[in-house]
């Protein structure tokens, strides 16, 4: 296991706000990781001091052991493609202009940006202007952008904000493909449900504090967050099975046919021998394991607690 | 070799956007008809018509220039920040006194393209008209190149406007203010102070040294001084000493004036948090 960037015990304040606070995340050669938070969680800022833009006011950012906002910064920004929350390009320029560009600013040559315009989707458009280019079709540009020189580090800040359910696709499509040749992966999103079949790692992120990192199952492992059973039952049997299972699952919703329980991952056998128990007047049923939407909500909703500032 | 990259990308933005077109017809319509009306009594005191275009066009350069200067510039570091262009561009491998020399420089290319277009078809004009000397054709030669100077260092005023604030708006106001400062409320405070002084304490070397403290009265001595064939039209030529100060301290002083700015506004942008 490769660490191609790290944060060591980082904090950042901005005044009497503090953006970060002690936060230690390695990046792992080949892996995608999501860094997911709220707005204001400190995504952006992590992104900030990995690019060197920002220096930390305690702790070490390393990318490949160089300081990024140090002597070595112009190389280490030339091994990183970034592409930025909401971006407006220049409307008056063409794509091709724009790529040709930032091609020359990183060093690289620039016959390839058609290749690279093509691999997003939008070699059609090269040679019109901006201003005519559609949202998705922007973001692609600053995923082509972002492609230049083939860094092997890849930081994407909120890549599929403002997109249509298509160009969402297209651009984890892409992560994707980025990620099976090799190249290291950040997104940073508050869309958790979306990335979690994409992404090795997950950070998750709150008030500038890092609540949780690590490989998904490890995630998973770590929070006890229930599982969440659905049932269908025959008309008027929703009381006797409810007398039938354990006291620790919880019933959080009923309707006149449906019942859905949340159980702690310990009684989960208990609850479905209670409910095998119930014979024919249980008709259907549907067992969802917690997703990351889930364990997310319940570390927010912990450390919210810890503020004081519960719901 | 970035700092060209980016001094390239606002020319071609410049030209896209019809920056360059626009002032450099602006500029040659101006100085065509000054050139070609302005020195219709020439004719009569067999004054030469290039000299007598070099003191006016100096005079609607010191309006015109630094009001151009600054709406080429004030967008220049804050306008990117708005469009979130700028954390991008520093993601490069590029520093950030190449951003903002970068793009003064490309503005500066912008406004001398403009500059000797437009005001070289005025002179282009009066050449082919005949009479008009060398001296004058200096004396031209060297206003193209103070206008151009006069410029820069208004491009680095508004560059060094636009590091400061954290809006356009403000920028733009304050590129308002920095015009009407050095254009119009600096030589009018400065007479009311020297009217109301009587000579008492600011002398002759007091009010040079004032009038060196602002790089439009900088263009305008040079200008209006440096050269004996246009001296004479511009009412400066007088029993007195009109030039206190040679031509190259002027030329030295405009230099200060494109560069302490610049300097400065790399400075505050290298202390910008992003």
């Amino acid at each position: 296991m490769t660490v191609v960037a790290e944060w060591r015990a980082v904090t950042k304040r901005y005044g009497a706000v503090t953006a970060l606070d002690h936060v230690s995340l390695p990046l792992v050669a080949g892996e995608a990781t999501a860094l997911v938070g709220h707005n204001g969680a400190g995504k952006t800022t992590l992104i900030k001091l990995l690019l060197g833009l920002i220096r930390p006011d305690a702790g070490t950012v390393r990318v490949r052991g160089t300081d990024p906002a140090g002597r070595g910064a112009a190389q280490v920004r030339r091994t990183i493609g970034f592409l930025p929350e909401s971006v407006a390009f220049h409307g008056a320029m063409t794509g091709h202009e724009l790529m040709a560009f930032y091609a020359r600013l990183k060093g690289a040559p620039s016959r390839l940006n058609a290749e690279l315009l093509e691999r997003v989707g939008i070699a059609h458009a090269a040679h019109r202007r901006l201003a005519t280019y559609s949202k998705g079709m922007r973001q692609r540009l600053g995923i082509a952008q972002a492609l230049i020189g083939e860094p092997q580090l890849l930081l994407f800040d909120e890549p599929t904000s403002g997109l249509d359910p298509a160009s969402r696709r297209d651009v984890y499509e892409m992560v994707d493909r980025l990620r099976s040749g090799g190249a290291t992966v950040l997104i940073s999103t508050h869309a958790l449900a979306e990335v979690q079949q994409r992404v090795d790692r997950a950070a998750i992120m709150h008030g500038g504090r890092l609540l949780a990192a690590g490989t998904l199952a490890e995630l998973r492992q770590g929070v006890a967050a229930e599982v969440r059973i659905r049932l269908q039952v025959r008309t008027c049997s929703i009381t006797t099975v409810l007398a039938l299972l354990p006291p620790q699952a919880r019933c959080i919703e009923r309707s006149g046919t449906q019942l859905t329980l949340l159980v702690a991952p310990e009684a989960k056998m208990a609850t479905l021998r209670a409910i095998a128990q119930a014979g024919e007047v249980v008709e259907d049923l549907d067992l969802a394991a917690p997703g990351l939407q889930e364990l997310y909500s319940h570390l927010v909703g912990a450390a919210q607690e810890e503020e004081g500032e519960a719901p | 070799m970035r700092l060209f990259t980016v001094a390239a990308q606002e020319v071609r933005v410049g030209l896209r956007n019809r920056w360059v077109l626009a002032t450099t017809v602006l500029m040659a319509a101006l100085a065509l008809s000054l050139a070609l009306l302005g020195s219709a009594p020439t004719g009569v005191v067999k004054a030469d018509p290039l000299a007598v275009v070099v003191v006016s066009l100096a005079s609607l350069t010191i309006f015109l220039v630094p009001l151009i200067a600054l709406l080429l510039s004030f967008d220049s570091i804050v306008g990117e920040h708005e469009r979130g262009t700028l954390m991008l561009l520093l993601a490069y491998p590029v520093a950030r006194w190449q951003v903002v020399v970068g793009k003064g420089l490309g503005q500066v290319v912008i406004l001398g393209v403009a500059t000797v277009l437009g005001y070289g078809s005025a002179a282009a004009a009066l050449w082919l008209r005949g009479g008009v000397g060398t001296q004058a054709l200096q004396a031209f030669g060297g206003m193209v190149l103070t206008s151009v100077m006069l410029g820069a260092s208004f491009v680095a005023i508004g560059g060094l406007a636009s590091t400061l604030v954290r809006e356009r708006a403000t920028a733009a106001g304050l590129a308002v203010g920095v015009w009407l400062f050095f254009v119009l409320l600096y030589d009018t405070a400065l007479l009311g102070v020297l009217v109301a002084d009587q000579g008492r304490v600011l002398g002759k070397s007091e009010l040079d040294a004032l009038l060196l403290l602002n790089p439009t009265d900088v263009y305008r001595l040079f200008n209006m001084t440096a050269s004996e064939a246009v001296s004479v039209y511009s009412g400066m030529a007088g029993p007195g000493d009109p030039a206190a100060l040679p031509a190259p301290v002027f030329l030295a002083v405009l230099a200060a004036w494109v560069l302490v700015p610049l300097a400065l506004a790399v400075a505050v942008f290298r202390r910008r948090p992003l």
